[in-house]
């Protein structure tokens, strides 16, 4: 499989990286770990006639926390976010799901910023970034952005990133207190994308008898990442329960019309919703309950 | 076999290890000649269409386009190719498959035209610059849909789409078994199709020179011989001006034993351009463009008695051949797959008939196993119904109707050679802990969770075959295998091999054979294959027949050259011949063993020649052309536990546990690994892979993304046992292993999910066993209902 001809670029600071988008913007691609746009331009479905690449450019890659915010760097890699130690005590469902991400190879190489900018409605972390209200920081030569993960990605593959911008960095908070996450992945070949993803966090009432707080975001299940709202109101102020999850996880369907390929059918998507979102919400409430003191 | 063992039966790394873990193997991608230059094809937009026009004009005038040629530059200066296995008596149509299409294009893998370039960049980019008008033609893909009046028709040669109709009745009148039978349990099967996808995808380099006249090709093959002959026939050049070459090959699977139009292509544009040309199909050309294997759809009757015995089995098989007719593929329905359709069981009476049936598809031959994992699907996965319906466990009846033990002469005339069948059977059955998973099972089905046993018994034909058999089945050469074995002056041994491994380790297990023949070191000896220039005409590597027929050839060749060496030996000890022994790599004279030779000093003395009896030529080597009695019978059970998960369907493999007669084991580490790959390959027909069209033609797994090959992390631990029951016809003793793991795999998995759904109901779902056919297979039949919320 053998590519167009390409120019490349390597860029050595980001402000060079964004001078060059800004000049290239429209015919160029941004290549981070490449395992989104190398298939692509391989089958020649992409043809970038620039390739901005961003290994070279400094001080994108870090998770760190800063005031109850946990910021990373966009070049940060997903074996980085699953092994990342800061974000396995203060925000487990990044680095569960990021270690639920395609296989060891590609955990390696692929890049956060990167799966966020290609939108594939089939991707993992855009799941957990609804669940947990991400806001993604994105740059252009014009200034600086902050967007919630909701309002960025605006359909399959689509995104309101515009051709002189980079994702520089995504924020998701510090969680506190009793809480509780879990990602829940259904696929039918390890490393593959999710048929359906769930991911879930819980947060009890001190005592653990009520859920304070409840988000579920999904995935694979619609042409862009959602939340689950009609579950999550369900749940929230309810008493802390499997019997209320059970109930309420029927509402993960609510207003999703999953797509239906060779995989699996919109119906069977559907009905997996449910039984995913049961479970991931069953997980996160054992995590949180074991936070109760 | 004779003499001593000091390597056979031993688990020896191989000796490729060295080259091929630590990247100095060589593939046919790895040769770069002086001048060489890159072939690309442009595949047809269409599964079935009219070529009305093509333009190349804009892509011949790209800077570093050396030419563009179609299926009119090709048509006369090429033959097309045709099956090289003509079936007899089953009106098979002469189907021609020409190398670039002409007029029609006939599946999405047909090529249009030919680039070739100064680099592969340039080649692709000049693809995207021909313009090829079609008129497009309608399109079947189904073989049920292709067989229905008024279906399109693919070849004008083939009237209906039936390209063979065979037929075979052994034993009994099925009709008249069946009026004795308490119950006919008919089912229709289906073998999906899948697609082999060896990890390096096929190649070709060739080069041609003027002043000599000689053509080489280097080619991923499983039996270059045969390459060359079916290439030097579809060129129109001399067998001897044509020298193949298959160095190291990453796998085939069967899928490189056809002789495709890539290499035929760039073998005549080298010669025409004068200069070396390289083609490396795309990972997306070897799904659409090489062959396929399985997609059967099989009417399955079975006739039995309330006992579980069963009386005959009556199969009415389409087997979607594709757009042509592969190398070996009218072969594989047919003699490979009726003729296994009575297994290891003393079934009365096989009546089968198939046809085979074209259609706008990938063309589908040998897939490992080739016929026997659909006829082993068949009667493993009816003998579980016909158990249910009965109400017996599956392993009773299995018991009631399996052969005690071979010599035995089976319903479809074969003569299974050795085996203790119910032996290998309880062996299974006790070391997988069956009872006591069907224990486990009844107390965890309590608490919701669903566990299923599996089990598959299994006899395959393999050590393809004697060649009398083979020819009147209309195969058309014989199916021996040769060796050359040339011992140096020094005592160092090469060995010339016919056959082509590919990945099974036989540089090692045929080192094994020799060096306990001659009584050397395994380092001493290193065996030779892939090159017609170097090696006797050999059939190739195929049907597990490389160390049944071709290490038999190496065995017979090292004992020839055994007892030449003895004659050598007798004269230099200047004893009698008969008084001449042999041990651990010396000959000695009876009773007085102070007196003698070593192997090596044999060898010298047979290159310095001064001592040798009159009546002896002087060198020491051999040639043997090794052709099977009978064909050998490899047999055994497999037993899968599987969990499914009761929400989402995903099936678990608890435990694998096969147990394989394949006679002696040369190298059991290598036998195991055989059969961990191929117990994979079959749990991934079971649940995994599937070749997908769409009703335009289109191939919708063209790729690794949307063909589901498992990953390791998705395939249990194999525990693999043999038992050892001698081949009597060959002088090894072996019976071939490469198959025995995706034969059984198969039926054994699918047995086991479905045994965990039966208390539902559910008697039967067609593979691959996703989460999601299980899923719509259960909600179609209402029992998805019957598990309710509780799950």
């Amino acid at each position: 499989m053998y590519p167009a001809s390409f120019q490349v670029f390597i860029p050595a600071s980001l402000e060079e990286a964004l001078e060059l988008l800004a000049k290239y913007g429209e015919e160029a691609k941004v290549l981070a770990g490449g395992h989104s746009l190398i298939p692509l331009m391989r089958l020649r479905l992409a043809k970038p006639k620039y390739v901005i690449y961003l290994g070279k450019v400094p001080g994108l890659s870090y998770i760190r926390e800063e005031n109850g915010t946990i910021r990373i760097g966009a070049m940060t890699t997903h074996g980085e976010i699953a092994a990342s130690s800061l974000l396995k005590a203060r925000n487990p469902l990044l680095s569960e799901t990021a270690s639920r991400i395609g296989d060891l190879q590609v955990r390696n190489m692929g890049t956060i910023g990167g799966s966020i900018a290609h939108a594939d409605p089939a991707a993992d972390y855009p799941a957990a970034l609804q669940a947990l209200e991400a806001q993604l920081v994105v740059r252009s030569v014009e200034g600086e952005r902050v967007v919630g993960i909701d309002d960025f990605i605006l359909g399959p593959y689509l995104t309101d990133l515009q051709p002189n911008e980079l994702i520089v960095e995504v924020r998701v908070p510090s969680l506190t207190g009793a809480f509780g996450t879990a990602y829940e992945k259904l696929n039918f070949r390890a490393g593959d994308f999710a048929i359906v993803g769930v991911a879930a966090l819980v947060q009890l009432s001190p005592d653990g008898s009520k859920f304070e707080k409840v988000r579920v975001g999904l995935t694979g299940v619609s042409d862009k990442p959602v939340r689950a709202r009609g579950v999550e109101e369900a749940l929230e102020g309810a008493e802390a329960g499997e019997e209320a999850i059970a109930e309420a996880a029927e509402k993960a369907k609510e207003g999703l019309n999953p797509p239906s390929d060779i995989r699996a059918s919109s119906e069977y998507r559907l009905e997996m919703t449910v039984a995913l979102t049961r479970r991931a919400l069953e997980k996160a409430l054992a995590r949180a309950r074991d936070k109760v003191a | 076999m004779a003499g001593e063992r000091r390597y056979i039966g031993r688990r020896i790394k191989r000796k490729e290890d060295l080259r091929l873990l630590t990247g100095r193997g060589l593939y046919v991608d790895d040769i770069h000649l002086p001048g060489m230059v890159y072939a690309a094809f442009l595949r047809s937009a269409y599964a079935h269409a009219r070529i009305k026009s093509i333009d190349t004009s804009r892509a011949e005038k790209l800077p570093g386009v050396l030419g563009v040629f179609t299926g009119e530059y090709f048509k006369d200066k090429v033959a097309p190719l045709m099956t090289a296995w003509a079936l007899t008596n089953a009106d098979l149509k002469p189907i021609k498959w020409p190398v670039v299409a002409y007029e029609k294009t006939r599946f999405t893998g047909d090529i249009v035209a030919v680039v070739v370039a100064e680099d592969p960049y340039t080649a692709y980019d000049a693809l995207e610059a021909i313009e090829v008008e079609y008129e497009p033609l309608p399109v079947v893909v189904d073989v049920e849909e292709a067989v229905k009046p008024g279906a399109p028709q693919i070849h004008d040669e083939a009237p209906g789409n039936v390209a063979f109709h065979w037929k075979f009745r052994g034993g009994r009148d099925f009709e008249e078994v069946a009026a004795e039978a308490d119950l006919v349990v008919k089912k229709r099967l289906i073998n999906q199709r899948l697609i082999p996808a060896a990890m390096e995808p096929r190649a070709a380099v060739a080069s041609y020179n003027p002043g000599t006249e000689e053509l080489t090709v280097w080619v991923t093959s499983q039996n270059p011989h045969v390459h060359r002959l079916i290439m030097a026939g579809s060129l129109g050049i001399p067998e001897h001006k044509l020298r193949v070459i298959a160095p190291d090959v990453g796998g085939g699977f069967g899928s490189k034993i056809q002789v495709y139009p890539g290499e035929v292509i760039v073998a005549r544009l080298a010669m025409d351009l004068g200069r070396p040309v390289k083609w490396v199909e795309t990972r997306r050309e070897n799904f659409l463009g090489t062959i396929h294997g399985r997609d059967h759809v099989d009417y399955v009757e079975v006739a039995a008695k309330k006992t579980g015995e069963v009386l005959g089995v009556r199969v009415r098989t389409l087997a979607n051949m594709g757009a042509y007719l592969g190398t070996a593929a009218p072969g594989v329905p047919t003699i490979l797959f009726g003729l296994m359709l009575a297994g290891p069981y003393k079934i009365k009476s096989v009546d089968v008939e198939v046809k085979g049936v074209l259609t706008n598809t990938t063309p589908v031959d040998a897939y490992r196993g080739a016929g026997r994992p659909e006829a082993t699907y068949i009667l493993e996965r009816m003998l579980d119904v016909l158990a249910r319906r009965l109400g017996m466990d599956p392993a009773d009846v299995r018991r009631v109707n399996m052969i005690e033990e071979a010599p035995y002469e089976a319903v479809t005339g074969l003569l299974y050679d050795s085996g203790k069948y119910r032996e290998v059977f309880e062996k299974a059955l006790k070391l997988a802990e069956y009872y006591r998973w069907r224990e486990v099972q009844s107390e965890e089905r309590k608490r919701g969770r669903l566990i299923g046993v599996g089990i598959a018994s299994y006899i395959e034909m393999s050590g393809l075959a004697p060649s009398r058999i083979a020819r009147a089945t209309g195969f058309g050469l014989g199916l021996w295998e040769s060796v050359l074995i040339r011992v140096h002056p020094t005592g160092k041994v090469s060995v010339y091999t016919g056959s082509h491994p590919h990945g099974q380790g036989e540089e090692t297990s045929f080192a094994q054979i020799v060096a306990d023949a001659l009584g050397v070191s395994i380092d001493d000896v290193e065996v030779v294959h892939g090159d017609t220039e170097q090696t006797p005409f050999g059939m190739g590597t195929y049907g597990s027949r490389t160390t049944p027929v071709g290490g038999s050839a190496v065995y017979k060749a090292a004992v020839r050259i055994r007892e030449k060496a003895r004659k050598i030996a007798a004269a230099l000890l200047e004893a009698r011949e008969e008084d001449i022994e042999f041990s651990e790599g010396r000959f000695y004279v009876k009773g007085s063993p102070e007196k003698s030779v070593t192997f090596q000093d044999v060898a010298l003395a047979a290159y310095t020649a001064e001592k040798l009896p009159p009546d002896l030529e002087p060198g020491l080597e051999a040639v043997v052309f090794y052709d099977p009695e009978n064909f050998t019978f490899p047999y055994g059970t497999h037993v899968a536990v599987v969990e499914v998960d009761p929400a989402t369907f995903k099936v678990k493999i608890l435990k694998y546990l096969a147990v394989d007669d394949a006679g002696v084991i040369i190298n059991p580490l290598l036998a195991e690994g055989q059969v961990h790959g191929g117990v994979v390959q079959g749990i991934a027909q079971a649940l995994y892979e599937y070749a997908v069209y769409d009703e335009s033609g289109n191939l919708l797994t063209a790729g690794f993304n949307d063909y589901m090959i498992p990953t390791a992390l998705d395939v249990p631990d194999v525990e693999s046992h043999f038992v050892e029951t001698p081949a009597p016809h060959n002088p090894i003793g072996a019976k071939g292993i490469g198959e025995t793991g995706t034969i059984a795999a198969t039926p054994a998995v699918v047995n086991a999910v479905l045994d965990a759904l039966a208390h539902l109901g559910v008697e039967h779902i067609d593979m691959p066993l996703t989460p999601y056919n299980i899923w719509k297979a259960l909600k179609e039949s209402g029992v998805l209902a019957k598990l309710g919320k509780g799950r």
